[in-house]
């Protein structure tokens, strides 16, 4: 019962829950993801990003909740009856069969003439740019033309959604950055609906329209790659989002939404993510981006430096506060270890947030 | 590898070439003796046979009805690959792709009856086997050989289905194959050089296994290695020789099946079960 | 403190009892186990139990121990066991003890192949064929006998079939392989860059084998002990053709064999193959138990 590309219109994941061990449960995730978008699951390894999309696809079946597809419910269905395309993080080829018939399985399977499945295998084969390979056993395959065969695969069927699960996890750096373009590529010239599970920020940022980001089988934060970049709700959604620096200190002073806080000494201001009230712990976030070398003063850390690293235009340097505080920062100029100096940073550069709860980590 | 060059490694290493050479020598004599005796004319207080014949071929089969039994032979191989097959293969998809409370026990279970000689577990069986009437038929020597042959299915598929990538049935069920298309498609075909050899070496070891056989079978139900045996027992009663042609016609019948299971198997597999190592 | 702990967040709805046993690992794939596991119980299990319940109810009446207390009073049935680890210990001993440089060796060699192939031979051709053999090649007017002779190492024919040697013979002939293979791959299967850290730390190639090898290796050699050892207590077909079966090679089995086939007591051979399996387990545990003092773990480095 394959589901027809053009009656669907959304993807509805409704309270989805899954209870058994205590690794990879989901709690409640709820979630909508209309035609055509790409959505990134994003999160540490264990967040529940991979369980959730082998829910979606009916690899494991939900304890609690439901999945729809416009009004039809399709998380009682068997995987088989889905009609979901999916590439899996190493590819799983058939080893036996060559690249032509991976590419066909799909269409096989369906009954569909042996013309069309031809005609159908070409297409994709042209789309995934793997004309002359097809003879091929996976075996005789590099990484990316494996990874080339896995999508061509997945979306010859025509499925209304398309899941991928960390699919340049196995490729090397450059390949990784080429397929990357690949397939959103791909995903642009179909139209196709993806959802695509990965935990590498970068890789979620520069191909998703809106980033899912887990942690501990719970939705954290939904939002597109700029909203998550700049305004991250919550202090792990920041440290994910590359701000490395977390200050901890004990608010001072609150002035529309600005955040004035003492770290060991220092006085630090940023705007507020969470709720803080006066007196109160709470952390501020800084990119090592934001934080540099800087002249004394009670608005500026004085640190030891650790280690110093050359990243090309910039040097990317640690160090510790007199207090064991660890920070990490950028500079023009190379700085010998050992060597006093005082780190500032921007006042609207930094985000405050309140001290996690207990029991969240 | 680390090779020493020193005197006394190299007289170390000699000597445990020379005790290898001894004993393939030995192996090898032994068997040519078989070979030799079962075409000699006359063969006493010589170094060789007087003359060479192939009359005692002739006479072996008919005096030891060596048609019936190779037919009997074959028809209990048969039985006990097949089913033998069909009950370690399900069982060890099981085993491979299942954890479950016992499990472990299960497996004990599973490998006792290779651990365990076929002399001491088969007097007890037999035992039951003459109760229940079943001991001296066909089936009773099927049922007997299928003790040790059904575990040692399951024990050479499980580390096999073990390397077939769990995500592999997880995409055929994604992309539309039911339980019977998954099996047809994708599960035979990756199976098939495992069962082949799995199946290969039961049938090697199926011939061979004299104990069981002989402590269950009746007259008709017979096997080679048994009549073999009762040809060596009353030694005596028929010419050497005709004993000796019958005990190639056995080689042969048994060497045949090892020289195509060894096109699919390492032979340490034969004893250890190890998965194939990579050769370096 | 934890007020936002979402952990009660899915009682309403619990999971059903088929998911709950899926949870475990039960559903229809591990049902295909079940045929296996049944017929497992009723021609392994069942008949073992029931030859165990059967050895405490004689067929000549008289108590439930009788059957014990008949094998060991009668010196013809209780020497069989002292007979049979005659045979069994020495020749499992020499097996192992040349297995294990033999094996040393031949995982230095790149075509390991033909010589595994010459020795699997007598394990595939099996025991009867190689009694049937070696009464031809060890008799008096053997090509072995006759080699000597010419050599001249002897002036008469040793006298090596019916009796102990001819048996003990026929047990190296099947049991070295097969102890040899078994040891192989052992040795094969432990990472050569250990022995290669040792080298470069100074250790020689006593050494190595003493401090890294044989620690590691220690619980597959009492493995391989125990297989080669219950195979060659087993002893039954070569005893009968290659030895004196009323005499010194009068092995258990033999007892065993008898006891049921003439004079149809199966009670009676129930009693005497507990009796074999009992001593068998009694070394097998006497064996592994004393594993318990070697290293146990992964053999293959820190890949775990």
């Amino acid at each position: 019962m394959t589901i027809a590309l053009s009656q669907f219109d959304e993807v509805r994941l409704d309270r989805v829950s899954r209870d058994f061990g205590a690794l990879n449960a989901l709690r409640d995730v709820s979630l909508t993801i209309r035609r055509r978008e790409f959505i990134a699951l994003l999160g540490p390894s264990g967040c529940g990003k991979s369980t959730t999309l082998n829910c979606i696809a009916g690899l494991l079946p939900v304890t609690g909740g439901a999945i729809w597809l416009d009004k039809q419910r399709v998380d009682t269905l068997r995987p088989e009856e889905r009609g979901f395309g999916m590439v899996f993080q190493n590819y799983a080829l058939f080893p036996h069969l060559n690249v032509r018939q991976n590419i066909g399985f799909g269409l096989k399977m369906r009954g569909t003439p042996k013309a069309e499945i031809d005609r159908k295998v070409d297409e994709a084969l042209s789309l995934v740019r793997l004309q002359g390979q097809e003879h091929k056993l996976p075996g005789q395959l590099s990484g990316g033309q494996q990874q080339r065969v896995a999508i061509a695969r997945a979306i010859v069927i025509e499925p209304p959604l398309v899941l991928m699960d960390e699919p340049l996890s196995n490729l090397d750096a450059k390949l990784r950055l080429e397929m990357r373009a690949e397939i959103r590529r791909i995903h642009n010239e179909l139209g196709a609906t993806t959802i695509y599970v990965t935990h590498d920020q970068d890789e979620a940022l520069s191909l998703a329209d809106r980033i899912v980001v887990l942690r501990d089988g719970v939705v954290r934060q939904v939002g597109s790659p700029k909203e998550l970049y700049e305004e991250p709700a919550h202090l792990d959604v920041a440290d994910f989002m590359g701000f490395r620096n977390k200050l901890r200190g004990r608010v001072l002073e609150i002035e529309n939404g600005r955040v004035l806080l003492d770290v060991e000494g220092a006085r630090i201001a940023g705007v507020a993510r969470e709720h803080v009230s006066p007196g109160s712990l709470a952390y501020a976030a800084i990119r090592s981006d934001d934080m540099a070398v800087g002249t004394p003063g009670d608005r500026s850390l004085a640190v030891t430096v650790d280690t110093m690293e050359y990243r090309g235009r910039e040097f990317v340097g640690t160090a510790h506060t007199a207090g064991g505080l660890d920070l990490v920062f950028r500079s023009h100029q190379a700085v010998e270890p050992g060597a006093k100096i005082h780190l500032q940073v921007e006042d609207n550069r930094v985000l405050v947030f309140a001290e996690p709860v207990q029991g969240r980590n | 590898m680390i090779r020493d060059t020193t005197l006394g490694a190299k007289l170390w290493a000699a000597a445990i070439w020379a005790v290898v050479a001894f004993f393939v020598l030995n192996l090898l004599a032994m068997i040519a003796t078989v070979v030799t005796s079962s075409f000699a004319t006359r063969w006493l207080g010589t170094w060789l046979p007087a003359g060479w014949t192939t009359r005692w071929y002739d006479s072996a089969w008919s005096e030891f009805q060596l048609g019936d039994v190779l037919l009997v032979t074959f028809q209990v191989v048969g039985a006990v690959v097949l089913i033998s097959g069909v009950l370690g293969v399900t069982a060890a998809y099981a085993l491979a792709r299942r954890d479950f409370p016992g499990k472990k026990l299960l497996v004990l279970l599973f490998l006792l009856p290779l651990l365990i000689p076929p002399i001491t577990f088969g007097i007890p069986l037999a035992t039951v086997l003459y109760q229940t009437g079943l001991a001296g038929t066909f089936w009773g020597v099927v049922a007997a050989n299928l003790v040790p042959t059904v575990p040692f299915v399951i024990l050479v598929m499980i580390p096999f289905i073990e390397q077939i990538d769990p995500k592999i049935e997880a995409a055929a069920r994604v992309f539309g194959a039911n339980t019977f298309k998954l099996f047809i498609h994708v599960l035979l075909p990756l199976l098939l050089p495992g069962i082949l050899a799995a199946l290969l070496l039961v049938l090697v070891r199926t011939i061979a296994m004299f104990e069981l056989t002989f402590l269950v079978a009746g007259p008709t139900s017979q096997t080679l290695v048994v009549a073999l045996y009762y040809a060596v027992f009353a030694a005596g009663v028929r010419a050497v020789q005709s004993i000796d042609a019958m005990a190639v016609i056995y080689m042969v019948t048994t060497l045949v099946w090892l020289v195509i299971a060894l096109r699919f198997v390492n032979p340490t597999q034969i004893v250890t079960r190890a998965k194939q190592q990579p050769a370096h | 403190m934890d007020a936002f702990a979402p952990a009660t967040a899915a009682t309403a709805h619990g999971p059903s009892l088929r998911q709950r046993l899926a949870a475990q690992g039960f559903d229809a794939v591990t049902l295909l186990v079940v045929p296996a596991a049944i017929f497992s119980l009723a021609l392994f299990v069942y008949p073992f139990a029931f030859g165990f319940i059967l050895s405490f109810e004689p067929k000549a009446g008289g108590d439930w121990l009788a059957n014990y207390k008949r094998f060991f009073s009668d010196p013809f049935l209780y020497e069989t066991i002292a007979k049979t680890l005659w045979l069994a210990i020495p020749v499992t001993l020499l097996n192992l003890l040349l297995a294990v440089p033999i094996a040393f060796r031949v995982r230095l060699l790149r075509h390991q192949r033909l010589l595994t192939t010459t020795l699997v031979l007598p394990i595939t051709l099996g025991t009867v064929l190689v009694a049937e053999g070696l009464l031809n090649y060890l008799g008096p007017q053997g090509w072995f006998n006759r080699t000597l002779m010419t050599l001249g190492l002897i002036s008469e024919p040793l006298k090596l079939v019916h009796n102990y040697w001819g048996v003990f013979a026929s047990l190296v002939i099947t049991g070295f392989p097969f102890t040899f293979l078994l040891t192989l791959s052992y040795v094969t299967g432990i990472d050569p860059a250990l022995e290669q850290a040792g080298a470069t730390l100074g250790a020689n190639s006593w050494q190595r084998f003493r401090y890294i090898y044989l620690p590691l290796l220690m619980p597959g050699f009492a493995i391989t002990f125990c297989l080669s050892f219950v195979q060659a207590f087993s002893v039954f077909p070569s005893a009968v053709l290659l030895g004196a079966p009323a005499g010194p090679t009068r092995v258990i089995s033999i007892a065993a064999y008898q006891a049921a086939f003439e004079e149809y007591d199966y009670s009676m051979a129930s009693a005497v193959a507990m009796i074999m399996g009992f001593v068998q387990l009694a070394i097998v545990v006497a064996v592994l138990a004393s594993r318990g003092l070697f290293y146990r773990g992964p053999a293959s480095g820190a890949k775990g």
